[in-house]
């Protein structure tokens, strides 16, 4: 952790985390969901399953969309890419499955979908999906681990098998980022009209397929800093490219939707629930894409950031009003997270940018020294 | 009591409750004998369903009480929500729910669309908890505990086609008496607990629902899991074949013409 700007300070923070996190874990675990949470008869789905599930799976979508472009499509500029990605996914992923140890009522039977069928069930298809999915981007990381260990063999044998496993994590993602969604299409009566869509699983993948790149394109800044490496324009601005063609699908298939069905004037009553629409439409998907019509004109990295980290914003207020704001009115009550809720979904994502930052540092997530594909950065101490 | 028992042995088996709005005069005995037969706290006054409250009787105002409980669908959500099939809708009527499956996603809860489950929150091994229409006494024989007290006989038990024949003679003997409908008839694609009303239902505060089952809705989309893992996986390769097949005729032209070529294939 030396060569962040500030040392320390980070790392302070997420001991700091995972001290209280430790606390609050072992409270939920003696006492019950209900001593450090918020969560209620009329509100049973919360700040964990929202953001810390719902935005955990969909802000690691990038994984599949990058390893199909290079690996399926053969675009090869976007290799250095490839493997920071299903990093990402792959941490994303693990951090998900731990969320959900926290957040069932009886962790202990986590694996019981495996072995007690319900195939009409969603959250069956997507127990499976998830832990199909995890194994696959385990065995596209092993790679990583290999190649670092000199394992040449279990390398030979790992890449003879990239191409199964990229399709295979492509349908899996497929399946399961869209059944994220086809949870609330159970909810008609619940969900307001402005979230509930029969093509609620089609919504969930054209945004998480979206959101994945500029997960990239912020993760890119974020590790060019950790590591000193940046990438080159050219690969950030394909992937910018990328971003902008699928938010706007995006965009024109929610617009479309919602005039389809005939609640496009909700978005613009006085109520909270169209509040929250126009932020995170207005927000997180217009305006993104506006900015980025202006960074790949002017080719402006910071605008290109600014409009990435939006639609990250947008996505994970998408998610949230899907699983909480937009169900508040029918369920009559208000939820707010609890603190120990926010300490636990902070200390999961600082987890995630540690181990981000221990990969990057103790495994070949980036090819060493000058490349061609990557600018050597002066090292910041 | 001897007309319930007439009604409740025509078939001993598929059981349903029919609730009377028009009869029941508020005592709140059902509440009461429903706290003591699963011995939980209370005296059955409470307003809210709760882990330890599986029915509750409202006060609506003009002497009307509704009593509030699972409605033990036919096609329940919860049941086809529950990825292990915890819950499940017994060939006996009630939709049960096996604590030793379950692993506390609560999913059952969010699908409900009576928002029946409750959960154990201040427990470290939580369970679901709601109405099994006293699974355990029906099994020796015996009517739901609601069911036996209720002296007016506003709730009353039986099998569900027998009270659905019921509930429309009453509607058929005082139409005046009556709203013409009986709730859980069809709603959500019925119910195994039969209302019966003196007025329309929203105005006591019951969901207006369609006819469809909801697990419907979400089946509409597990359906299609097949079809793209199967043309999906199929369009992938494909993908997969033709761009690196175009690579290799690129690199192979490349190579006759004796010239290092770069071999970038892929989209422009």
């Amino acid at each position: 952790m030396t060569r962040f700007r500030r040392p320390g300070f980070w790392a302070g923070l997420l001991y700091l985390l995972l001290l209280v996190g430790a606390g609050i874990l072992v409270v939920r675990y003696t006492r019950g969901l209900g001593a450090v949470t918020h969560l209620s008869d009329a509100f049973p789905w919360g700040l964990w399953v929202g953001f810390d599930v719902l935005c955990g799976v969909g802000l690691a979508a990038g994984g599949f969309a990058i390893t199909s472009a290079v690996y399926l499509f053969n675009i090869k500029r976007l290799e250095p890419i490839v493997r920071p990605t299903i990093l990402t996914a792959f941490l994303g992923y693990v951090l998900v499955v731990v969320a959900l140890l926290f957040d069932l009522g009886r962790p202990w039977n986590i694996w019981h979908p495996l072995v007690m069928w319900n195939p009409r069930s969603v959250m069956f298809e997507v127990s499976w999906c998830v832990t199909l999915y995890l194994t696959v981007l385990f065995l596209e990381f092993a790679g990583m681990v290999f190649e670092r260990l000199r394992w040449k063999r279990a390398l030979v044998a790992q890449k003879a098998t990239v191409v199964p496993l990229v399709i295979a994590g492509a349908i899996l993602s497929t399946l399961h980022q869209s059944s994220l969604g086809s949870f609330y299409l159970i909810v008609p009566t619940k969900l307001h009209p402005l979230w509930y869509t029969p093509l609620l699983p089609l919504m969930f993948f054209l945004s998480a397929f979206a959101v994945g790149f500029a997960v990239v394109i912020v993760e890119s800044r974020l590790s060019a800093r950790a590591t000193g490496h940046r990438l080159e324009m050219p690969i950030l601005m394909e992937v910018a490219r990328a971003l902008l063609a699928a938010l706007s699908v995006y965009a024109v298939a929610r617009v479309y939707d919602l005039a389809d069905r005939g609640v496009l004037a909700e978005a613009f009553r006085a109520t909270p629930e169209a509040g929250l629409f126009q932020l995170e439409f207005a927000l997180g998907v217009a305006l993104p894409i506006a900015l980025l019509l202006h960074a790949r004109v002017r080719h402006n990295t910071r605008v290109l950031y600014g409009a990435s980290l939006l639609a990250i914003l947008g996505f994970v207020a998408n998610r949230l009003n899907v699983s909480i704001t937009g169900l508040e009115r029918s369920a009559g009550v208000s939820y707010v997270p609890a603190w120990p809720e926010f300490v636990i979904t902070l200390m999961l994502v600082g987890v995630g940018f540690g181990l981000f930052r221990l990969a990057v540092t103790y495994l070949p997530v980036y090819p060493p020294g000058p490349s061609p594909v990557f600018l050597e950065v002066p090292a910041k101490t | 009591m001897t007309a319930q028992v007439a009604i409740a042995t025509t078939k001993p088996a598929a059981r349903a409750l029919l609730i009377d709005i028009t009869r029941c005069i508020g005592c709140r005995a059902c509440a009461s004998a429903c706290k003591e037969t699963h011995g939980f706290p209370g005296d059955g006054s409470e307003t809210e369903l709760s882990a330890v409250t599986y029915t509750v009787v409202l006060d609506k105002g003009q002497d009307r009480y509704v009593r509030r409980m699972c409605m033990h669908c036919q096609d329940p959500s919860c049941a086809s929500a529950c990825p292990v099939g915890a819950l499940h809708k017994s060939i006996l009527g009630p939709v049960t729910y096996d604590a030793a499956k379950c692993l506390g996603c609560r999913y059952c809860m969010v699908a409900c669309p009576f928002s029946v489950p409750k959960y154990e929150w201040r427990s470290a091994t939580p369970m679901v908890r709601k109405c099994d229409m006293c699974t355990e006494r029906v099994q020796k024989g015996e009517l739901p505990a609601c069911a036996e007290v209720c002296p007016v006989e506003a709730t009353v038990a039986g099998t569900r086609d027998g009270l659905l024949a019921e509930a429309h003679r009453r509607i058929a003997e005082s139409p005046g008496q009556y709203h013409p409908v009986v709730y859980g008839e069809y709603e959500v694609g019925g119910t195994s607990v039969l209302f019966l009303s003196p007025v329309p239902f929203e105005e006591l505060g019951f969901k207006v629902l369609g006819r469809e089952p909801l697990p419907s809705l979400t089946w509409a989309a597990l359906e299609r899991v097949p079809g793209i893992v199967t043309i999906g996986g199929a369009g992938l390769f494909a993908i997969w074949w033709i761009t690196h097949r175009r690579e290799e005729v690129a690199q192979a032209k490349a190579s006759t013409r004796g010239a290092g070529g770069s071999g970038g294939g892929g989209q422009p």
